[in-house]
């Protein structure tokens, strides 16, 4: 049979359309090597297609025993963040010699890039040996479709559960098992200021609640300065939180996030309507590009608070080089007294994770005293257990771990870092919040928020 | 046996490509398309087939998907609008004057088409602070040039701007960094009329505005066919100059970005994939009818 008959009337006619062939004369020679140089390029080709095929063939989903290197994929790649890793790389790689480090960090979009490629990896069964998560339902759908192990034998083993506060072990605990490792703690509830400004605009102290500061607010506005700063849409969601943690408690704000608080109910939407009126004394319509000018409109006295996470005091104490108490101080976010609204860093083991002996290496050093501590110092966060070297923790750090560590406090998960609520739902709050601060009707945005909990959860 | 011999190579030759193309685009098409009919979820992509329903809910404008997509389609047509219409107008008058014969000329084109090399992301960052909306002592960029010009009713709140047309401001940076090109290509496409025939016309007693308006504009017709459609594609797909301006802000939404938090942080993989087709459909909108014309016309020829 003729080796073209298979193919339709229409591709000779194509071809000959697309192709160069037709100017050539073709030369029984020429088109031998041609013919020659086809075969050796469909060869490659084919030899390329099928090892990268049986590469996933012959990958055990089991998980390997191997543990001659560990890799280790985050979105710690600068500043004290990758500083504080390659702490904790030293100490492994001092712990155990044998092991190879590999480092897979991937940089941008606080963690967004990292997430993309993480989804790819894990959707070809090829996952790194143990990769970064925010601790809390940010983990949910990985532990939903099988993708972690988990790691219960672990914390166990090396006797976490009770060196981590109950309040961290409640949030990350997924129907009785947990599936990963927190190595750092940082603060959501926190209220920025700059001291002098409050003296000068005439104010004793920050607001214990929400509506001292309406009532501040109205002052602060009056002498044309900005209540409070904000940045994009992420820092909106912050501040959400916060005013609903300040309003509503810590235990029905916890109640939003399982069910057990009705977002619909008069109360929830009344503190939804108290948010517009806080951000209408916001500089929202010419809100910062993100967190870091927004806060520099107070260290300039523009603005005179700003609702941020902890990792404004590095900016505030490194960057604009403040003193902590006299050049900028902070306090908990309205209503929140004794109450700390956690986000955290954690690693994982994914199921089939190639090395898994010496991925438990590393994630018992994630949450050995040793590494966290070495870790935080650098990156500007509190460990998460409860023992940590207090030495090493200076000014607001200090205050942090007190805080942490006391048994009196109270933790709660923050929504905006992906704590409290799964990435799905977190995606369409993002949406409804975005409808909120444009048309700002608060029952659409309870009911929308209560609709997607249902579906997603 | 003749036969094959002159088609066969050939072929053999465009093959791989057309295997690679077949694949990864046309293939990836199908699987998207096939992906939008589903409620696959991130890792779970689970064919389970639910019609048009993704579908259905972004027309519906009483969900929260519905409401947004409702936004990025208004917002995705007035930033095409601005961005298309003022790239071409303002490359055309850059081409325009060039063509006149300028001192320096080759350096003129350099200037203009330079801001093309510089990525979107950093662009984003440059033209946020233009067109940043801060009065007092927070005033920058344009609105601090307009108020040192004693312009200050030019003033505008851009692309935070709650007027509903905020990411018209958005077609700024866009333009600006297209412009150039465009000018690029309408220079080349007058330097294509061939001199003699303007000579003809100045025989025959046509001014110079003459010469352009019947001899020169209707020979630019196919270098504005390609620009516009270059132009109305990039400006579907434009993703990073958005994000990186004010990240999540529905003022200045667009179906591409909505598509990529759906899919990638949402992990809705269904929904996401009936976002990129409806993208797709409205990309071929543009590019299927030109493809046509140009086909049509290389026939004729």
């Amino acid at each position: 049979m003729r080796p073209g008959a298979a193919f339709p009337r229409a591709l000779p006619r194509l071809a000959r359309r697309l192709a160069l062939a037709r100017r050539l004369e073709p030369g029984e020679e020429v088109m031998r090597r041609r013919w020659r140089a086809f075969l050796a390029v469909a060869a490659v080709t084919a030899v390329a297609a099928v090892s990268a095929c049986s590469k996933d063939v012959n990958q055990s989903p089991q998980g390997g025993t191997d543990a001659s290197k560990v890799e280790v994929m985050s979105w710690w790649v600068g500043g004290g963040e990758e500083a504080g890793l390659n702490a904790m790389i030293a100490l492994f790689k001092q712990q155990n010699p044998s092991i190879e480090f590999v480092n897979s960090g991937i940089s941008g979009g606080a963690g967004t890039n990292a997430k993309a490629q993480l989804a790819t990896r894990l959707a070809a069964n090829n996952p790194p040996d143990s990769y970064q998560r925010h601790a809390g339902k940010e983990l949910a759908a990985d532990i939903k479709s099988g993708d972690v192990e988990d790691l219960t034998y672990l914390y166990t083993q090396q006797n976490w559960k009770n060196v981590f506060p109950q309040g961290l072990v409640d949030a990350i605990t997924d129907n009785g098992k947990v599936y990963s490792v927190p190595v750092n703690i940082h603060r959501s509830n926190l209220l920025w200021f700059i001291p002098k400004t409050l003296s000068d605009n005439g104010i004793a102290a920050p607001p214990k609640t929400w509506d001292e500061f309406l009532t501040q607010a109205a002052a602060i506005q009056a002498k044309g300065k900005t209540p409070l700063s904000i940045g994009p849409a992420w820092t909106q969601k912050h501040l959400l939180e916060n005013v609903l943690l300040g309003e509503l408690g810590v235990d029905k704000y916890n109640g939003l996030w399982n069910g057990s608080t009705d977002w619909t109910s008069a109360e929830v939407v009344a503190v939804i309507q108290k948010y517009i009126r806080i951000l209408s004394y916001s500089d929202i319509k010419s809100a910062g590009a993100d967190w870091q000018p927004a806060l520099d409109k107070v260290i300039e006295g523009s603005a005179v608070y700003n609702v941020m996470g902890d990792w404004a005091n590095a900016y505030l104490s490194g960057d604009k080089k403040l003193a902590f108490k006299t050049g900028y101080d902070v306090t908990t976010a309205p209503g929140t007294a004794g109450v700390y609204n956690f986000l955290s860093d954690s690693f994982t083991l994914p199921v089939g994770a190639p090395h898994k002996a010496a991925a438990e290496k590393w994630l018992a050093l994630c949450g050995s005293k040793e590494g966290q501590d070495a870790f935080n110092p650098l990156k500007g966060s509190i460990p998460a257990r409860k023992d940590a070297d207090t030495s090493k923790y200076k000014d607001y750090l200090a205050t942090a771990l007190a805080d942490w560590s006391n048994p009196s406090t109270k933790v709660v998960g923050s929504l905006a870092h992906g704590v409290v609520a799964s990435d799905a739902w977190n995606t369409e709050i993002d949406t409804a919040l975005g409808l909120l601060v444009a048309n700002g009707n608060p029952q659409a945005f309870a009911a929308a928020v209560k609709q997607s909990y249902e579906k997603n959860k | 046996m003749r036969r094959i011999r002159r088609w066969a190579p050939g072929l053999l030759l465009v093959a791989p490509s057309l295997l690679v193309l077949g694949i990864f685009v046309y293939g990836f098409m199908g699987w998207t398309l096939r992906l939008s009919l589903t409620s696959s979820r991130r890792r779970d992509i689970n064919w389970d087939y639910v019609g048009a329903e993704n579908y259905r809910e972004l027309a519906d404008e009483t969900t929260l998907t519905g409401q947004r997509f409702a936004i990025d389609v208004k917002n995705i047509v007035i930033f095409t609008l601005a961005f298309v219409v003022g790239s071409l107008v303002v490359g055309f008058f850059l081409a325009l004057l060039l063509d006149r014969g300028v001192v320096g000329e080759s350096f003129f084109r350099g200037v203009y088409i330079f801001p093309m090399a510089i990525s979107f992301i950093a662009i984003a960052i440059v033209w946020r602070w233009l067109l940043n909306n801060g009065t007092g002592d927070q005033l920058t960029g344009l609105n601090k040039l307009f108020s040192l010009a004693g312009l200050d009713f030019l003033q505008s709140d851009w692309f935070k701007s709650d007027s509903g047309f905020a990411i018209a401001a958005v077609a700024l940076p866009a333009g600006w960094a297209l412009s150039g090109y465009v000018m690029a290509l309408f220079l080349a496409g007058m330097r294509g009329v061939p001199e003699d025939l303007r000579e003809a016309a100045r025989v025959d007693g046509a001014r110079e505005h003459q010469v352009f308006w019947h001899v020169v504009r209707p020979m630019l017709l196919p270098v504005t066919m390609s620009a516009l459609v270059i132009l109305v594609h990039i400006s579907l797909k434009t993703f990073d100059l958005i994000y990186a301006m004010d990240l999540k802000s529905l003022k200045i939404d667009t179906p591409a970005l909505f598509m990529w938090f759906t899919t990638f942080e949402g992990g809705f993989f269904g929904s996401g994939a009936a976002i990129a087709t409806l993208l797709l459909f409205g990309v071929s909108l543009v590019i299927i009818p030109y493809i046509w014309y140009s086909v049509r016309a290389e026939r004729r020829s």
